[in-house]
C-alpha cells in the first residue's frame, strides 16, 4: 500500500496514522525511541515556561527535531478561548509552523473540552492562518461547527484523556466520520492496540494517543503495538468487513461429507 | 533595575535588549517565544528591543505533551 493511502492533513501527506504524544516519559531519550517505535510522523509537544533558575537544560526539540517531524504544538491546561489563542500565537512564534491542537479544557475532574470555547477560539486561529485541529467531545454537531469555522480536522475523544477506556460511543464516531470532510481523528481514551484499530476501522482517518504509549510497562514495545495496530485498523477498514449475521454460516462445503 | 520574568522578580542591567536577555538564559538560537508585558515579540525585533524597569516578560518553550 506503499504511498497509495497516505494520510493528508493541511497540504502534507503522512505514512503514518498515529499521532504521538510526548508527555509522560522517563526522559527525551525513551520518548524518541517510542517515537520510532510508534512510527509517528506527527507529534504533539505543550507550550510552558522555561525555567530560569535552570533553563539550560536539554530541550525536547533537540530529541525530536523539527526538520524528521511535523511538530503539533497544543493549548493543554487552558480554560479559556483567550488562553488557547495566546498559547497557539506563543508556539508559531517559536517557529515550528501553523499547526495547533486547541484544547479548551471544561472541567478539570474529566478533561472534557469546554466547546462553546473550542470554537470561538478556532474561529480566530483560523483567521490568523493556523491550521487547527480541535479536540472536541464526540458530538457530531460540535465537530460540524468546527468543521464550519474552517478547522483542518476534527478530534474527537474516544474517552476522556488518559481513560483507557477505549472507545466509548462508536455509533457517535460513525456519524461524525459519515458527515465530515475534513479528517476526523480520535484523540483522548486509547487504552491498548485493539481499541487504535478499531478507531482505523470505524473509517477514522488517524488517531493520537499519549498516555496509552508512555504509561504501559513498556512503552516501546506498546509503541510498536500502537503502530500495528492503526495499521490492521486502516487495512481492516479498506478491506470491508463482512456483515453480522445471527446464525452460523459454515465456511467448509457440505458436498463431499463422508455418509 | 528589576523585571518580571516567568513569574518571578529578577535584576537586570538597565536597558537590556530582550536578545541579550534571552542569550544570558542560554536560549540564543532557541526555539523559544518571548512576551512582553502580554505582546508577543518578532523574533527579529529582540535585539533592538529595551527592557524598562517593571517590564514583564514571559519566555516559552516546547515540553513533553499530549
Amino acid at each position: 500500500m506503499d504511498g497509495e493511502d497516505d494520510f493528508e492533513l493541511g497540504g502534507r501527506r503522512y505514512r503514518s496514522r498515529l499521532i504521538v504524544g510526548t508527555g509522560k516519559y522517563a526522559d527525551f531519550a525513551e520518548t524518541r525511541r517510542a517515537i520510532d517505535a510508534s512510527g509517528a510522523e506527527i507529534v504533539t509537544v505543550a507550550v510552558r515556561r522555561v525555567n530560569v533558575t535552570d533553563p539550560g537544560r536539554e530541550n525536547l526539540l533537540d530529541h525530536v527535531p523539527p526538520e524528521i517531524f511535523t511538530i503539533l504544538p497544543n493549548t493543554a491546561g487552558c480554560y479559556t478561548a483567550e488562553e488557547a489563542i495566546r498559547t497557539a500565537r506563543l508556539a508559531r512564534e517559536a517557529g515550528v509552523g501553523n499547526l495547533v491542537k486547541i484544547e479548551v479544557i471544561g472541567d478539570e475532574k474529566t478533561l472534557f473540552p469546554d466547546v462553546p470555547a473550542t470554537i470561538e477560539a478556532s474561529r480566530v486561529l483560523v483567521k490568523e492562518g493556523f491550521l487547527v485541529l480541535p479536540y472536541v467531545t464526540d458530538d457530531p454537531v460540535a465537530c460540524r461547527r468546527l468543521e464550519d469555522v474552517g478547522c483542518a480536522a476534527v478530534m474527537p475523544l474516544a474517552a476522556p484523556i488518559g481513560s483507557g477506556l477505549g472507545i466509548r460511543n462508536p455509533y457517535n464516531l460513525k456519524i461524525i466520520i459519515e458527515q465530515s470532510r475534513v479528517p476526523v481523528i480520535v484523540d483522548a481514551g486509547v487504552g491498548c492496540a485493539s481499541d487504535a484499530a478499531r478507531a482505523l476501522e470505524l473509517g477514522c482517518d488517524a488517531v493520537l494517543m499519549n498516555t496509552a504509549i508512555a504509561g504501559a510497562r513498556d512503552p516501546i514495545l506498546m509503541a510498536e503495538a500502537m503502530r500495528l495496530g492503526v495499521e490492521a485498523g486502516r487495512r481492516s477498514f479498506l478491506a470491508g468487513r463482512i456483515p453480522r449475521k445471527l446464525h452460523a454460516s459454515a465456511s467448509s462445503p457440505i458436498e463431499g461429507m463422508l455418509d | 533595575m528589576e523585571i518580571r520574568l516567568n513569574g518571578e522578580t529578577r535584576a537586570v542591567e538597565d536597558g537590556l535588549s530582550v536578545a541579550d536577555l534571552v542569550a544570558s538564559l542560554g536560549l540564543g538560537g532557541r526555539r523559544v517565544a518571548v512576551e512582553l508585558n502580554r505582546e508577543i515579540l518578532a523574533r527579529e525585533d529582540y535585539p533592538a528591543t529595551r527592557l524598562s524597569a517593571g517590564d514583564v516578560v514571559e519566555v516559552v518553550q516546547f515540553v513533553g505533551g499530549g
